[in-house]
């Protein structure tokens, strides 16, 4: 990396950007009760405060220049330094205004909806330390600091996945997002342990820097490149560790919206963006991301068709478009994921929000085989929803075609991954609007008291949807494809960040534009065909979905999830609990209590025998004593 | 001092003597039952260590030991009254001086 001048006057600004939502959090922590309501306005304002900065930080730093700066040195041993630093380049720019910018948006967003909740200071003081988190991620010049991010947002979506403590089922949601993020983190501290000892380090400019001077396929590469995906697939729910984020859908909407949708799940893709020279060089590991990303990608959608829970289809979309980039990241086309990750940021914070004010329309309801025909009661929820259906579904002109389109672009030379992910995509047109087929058409299912409870949410909730709706609408034009003759503004800014490996990669697979035109209208073909489909199914034939005991054959296959659920719990959970029961009978009730009994009884066996010393018989006690003092004698004569 | 020495029996004579009624302290300790009659058997041995002393005393032709023996008598008087107050506060208690009644400390 070459080495610019330090933009020094920018260093007060980025340290507050991360600050600022600690500071939140402690007052709220600490001081939640005096402040009442006032509170959630305070960690919102503070979250915007970041915000500002980021743009400030933003608009005078601009692409060629950044700020890596050492704030101490943590732990230093031999010629080996760990420093805790920060890195501001064009990647973290983009990440710190998606996080700080839809992190305002929804903070606003949870004053309206959370406003009846008990533990409504308790959530904003979450949420602010959850942005902490993620800044930190984000901002950290090294490895280290950004695993400290990385544990950090996990005990974050712990706490707000569990935020409703009270219920057994979301604690076990919890358990198990908190369980499986932890399988990922062994394979990113992993990682770590190899780079410390191969690379010499683990700030970023170290790793990179000593990584380039290696051949590319070095096996030590892979192994690293291979630990770190684990740790990405953890955190970002791909296959096989993505059961975790549907069921993380127990946390209030707006945690879905923020942590599981738009910001902390997409820490895996930044990561591998971030460490891009090193995957360029492993072009083994890039295939299994490629293929683990397609998997994903087709699986996931294809069980979001069953679902019936408004927000288990937005999780299963998730966790599909997460597969999406991670197949862009596996093509080498870096920037388009991460392309895909701020639009999708946009449209998928719309939707879960969107799913959001209906729930709270509805009055807790999130099944949608009670809904229908919502589209009078909250028009405005309704049109900003169709927007980020449309934009999700890769309908020209919204956010969801350009991206999906540049990733799909980057596909194409790769026949068979090109048409998994077309299928993919198909697909999510197709229950996307299944989805919102159901919720806003046809008319009312649910009971007659819901129906009179109907209402449009407050101005707080209302805001942030028309916000993001705008967003959806407007990100795409950031990556005008190249057939429209205007700048890719997206793969300009990044292209500092993904210099090296264009050239590690070589040959760039470029569609010509007669290709590219073709690629975008049998996109957009799939995708209205899919609309149709859908338009035909739910709105002209009116059909609902069946309940759950009616499904047979393979439906029943899809809506039960593939029973991957139960899978785990026969293959690894089962295992793991008859193995702590031989555990608990063998070793500790056997082995370890046998060892503390016998001592146990050691002593009290050797109390009970030397008690029979003490006859309490004065003439056996003389005679003792004179028997030792001739002993005593002898040995003195003796000597 | 030297010609008083001269006309005394050797002093092997004391050393059989004393430990002659030491032994005979010893064994009536550990074979009579009777408290007094052990306490006055202690006191045997006492004398009987006292015996030697002053013979060696007297033999060494140093007044050190006999000064010793006279603060022992002392220290064995104030013993022995404290000792026989113990025994009739025994018998008081037990109407028995028998030490096999003593068995209370039994493990």
């Amino acid at each position: 990396m070459e080495q610019f001048i330090q933009p020094i006057n920018l260093i007060g600004p980025s340290l507050l950007v991360p600050l600022l939502p600690l500071l939140g959090f402690i007052l709220l922590i600490f001081f939640g009760k005096q402040l009442k309501t006032l509170g959630p306005w305070i960690a919102s304002l503070l979250v915007l405060g970041s915000f500002v900065l980021s743009v400030y930080i933003f608009s005078s730093l601009g692409n060629e220049n950044n700020l890596d700066y050492d704030l101490f040195t943590w732990l230093r041993w031999g010629d080996v330094s760990l420093n805790f630093g920060i890195l501001i380049d064009p990647l973290s720019l983009i990440m710190l205004l998606v996080v700080t910018g839809i992190g305002f948006l929804i903070h606003l967003y949870s004053i309206g909806y959370m406003h009846h909740d008990e533990g409504f200071v308790r959530f904003f003081a979450y949420l602010n330390l959850f942005i902490f988190f993620m800044l930190l991620l984000v901002m950290g010049n090294s490895y280290l600091v950004m695993f400290i991010g990385w544990e950090g947002v996990g005990l974050c979506s712990y706490l707000l996945i569990g935020f409703w403590f009270t219920n057994d089922a979301y604690n076990d949601a919890a358990k198990k997002a908190f369980i499986m993020n932890r399988i990922g983190d062994l394979g990113f501290l992993l990682g770590m342990f190899f780079m410390l000892f191969y690379l010499g380090g683990l700030d970023y400019a170290t790793v990179l820097g000593n990584a380039s001077t290696m051949e590319k396929g070095a096996p030590i590469l892979i192994a690293i490149t291979l630990l770190m995906f684990v740790g990405a697939m953890g955190k970002s729910a791909q296959i096989p560790l993505y059961t975790w984020l549907p069921d993380a859908m127990a946390g209030p909407t707006p945690v879905s919206a923020l942590i599981h949708a738009a910001t902390m799940v997409t820490a895996g893709i930044y990561m591998i963006v971030r460490s891009n020279i090193l995957y360029s060089l492993a072009p083994f590991t890039l295939e299994i991301v490629m293929w683990v990303g397609v998997a994903t990608s087709l699986f996931a959608a294809i069980i979001g068709i069953k679902q019936n829970d408004i927000k288990k289809v937005l999780a299963y979309s998730t966790v599909s478009q997460l597969g999406l980039m991670f197949a862009a990241l596996g093509l080498g086309a870096y920037t388009s994921g991460m392309f895909h990750v701020v639009t999708h940021a946009f449209f998928k914070a719309l939707l879960f929000l969107g799913a959001g004010s209906v729930i709270h329309a509805m009055g807790g309801e999130q099944d949608m085989r009670r809904m229908g025909g919502l589209w009078k009661y909250i028009r405005l929820t309704a049109i900003t929803f169709l927007i980020g259906t449309l934009a999700i579904s890769g309908i020209f002109p919204f956010a969801g075609f350009f991206s999906k389109d540049e990733i799909l672009a980057a596909a194409f030379h790769h026949k068979i991954v090109w048409v998994l992910l077309s299928v993919s995509s198909m697909i999510t047109a197709f229950y996307m609007f299944r989805l919102f087929f159901l919720t806003f058409f046809t008319t009312f299912r649910g009971t007659e008291e819901e129906k009179h409870h109907l209402h449009e949410s407050p101005w707080t909730m209302t805001l942030p949807l028309a916000v993001l709706a705008l967003f959806a609408i407007g990100a795409g034009f950031l990556g005008m494809p190249s057939v429209m003759h205007m700048p890719h503004w997206f793969n300009g800014f990044l292209a500092p960040v993904v210099e090296t490996s264009k050239t590690i990669l070589g040959e760039s697979h470029h569609v010509d534009h007669s290709t590219e035109i073709m690629l975008m209208l049998v996109a957009t073909a799939l995708a209205i065909s899919s609309i149709i489909f859908a338009y035909v199914v739910y709105l002209n034939r009116k059909s609902i979905p069946e309940q759950d005991e009616e499904t047979k054959g393979f439906a029943k296959w899809v809506s039960n999830k593939f029973y991957i659920d139960e899978l785990y719990d026969r293959v690894i959970v089962k295992p793991i609990m008859v193995l702590s029961d031989i555990f608990h009978v063998v070793v500790d009730k056997l082995i370890i209590d046998l060892f503390v009994n016998a001592s146990a009884w050691m002593v009290g066996f050797t109390g009970r025998t030397l008690r029979l010393v003490q006859t309490g018989n004065t003439g056996f006690y003389i005679f003792v004593m004179v028997i030792a003092m001739m002993v005593l004698l002898l040995i003195q004569l003796v000597q | 001092m030297k010609e008083v020495i001269t006309n005394t029996p050797p002093q092997n004579w004391y050393l059989v003597l004393s430990t002659l009624l030491f032994s005979i302290g010893v064994m009536g300790v550990l074979l009579r039952r009777n408290a007094i009659i052990i306490l006055m058997c202690i006191e045997l041995m006492l004398n009987s260590v006292n015996l030697l002393l002053v013979s060696f005393s007297a033999y060494a032709g140093n007044t050190d030991g006999q000064v010793f023996v006279f603060f022992i008598m002392v220290v064995a008087a104030a013993e022995v009254a404290v000792g026989l107050a113990l025994l009739v506060s025994i018998y008081r208690n037990l109407g028995s001086t028998d030490i096999d009644v003593l068995s209370k400390l039994k493990g």
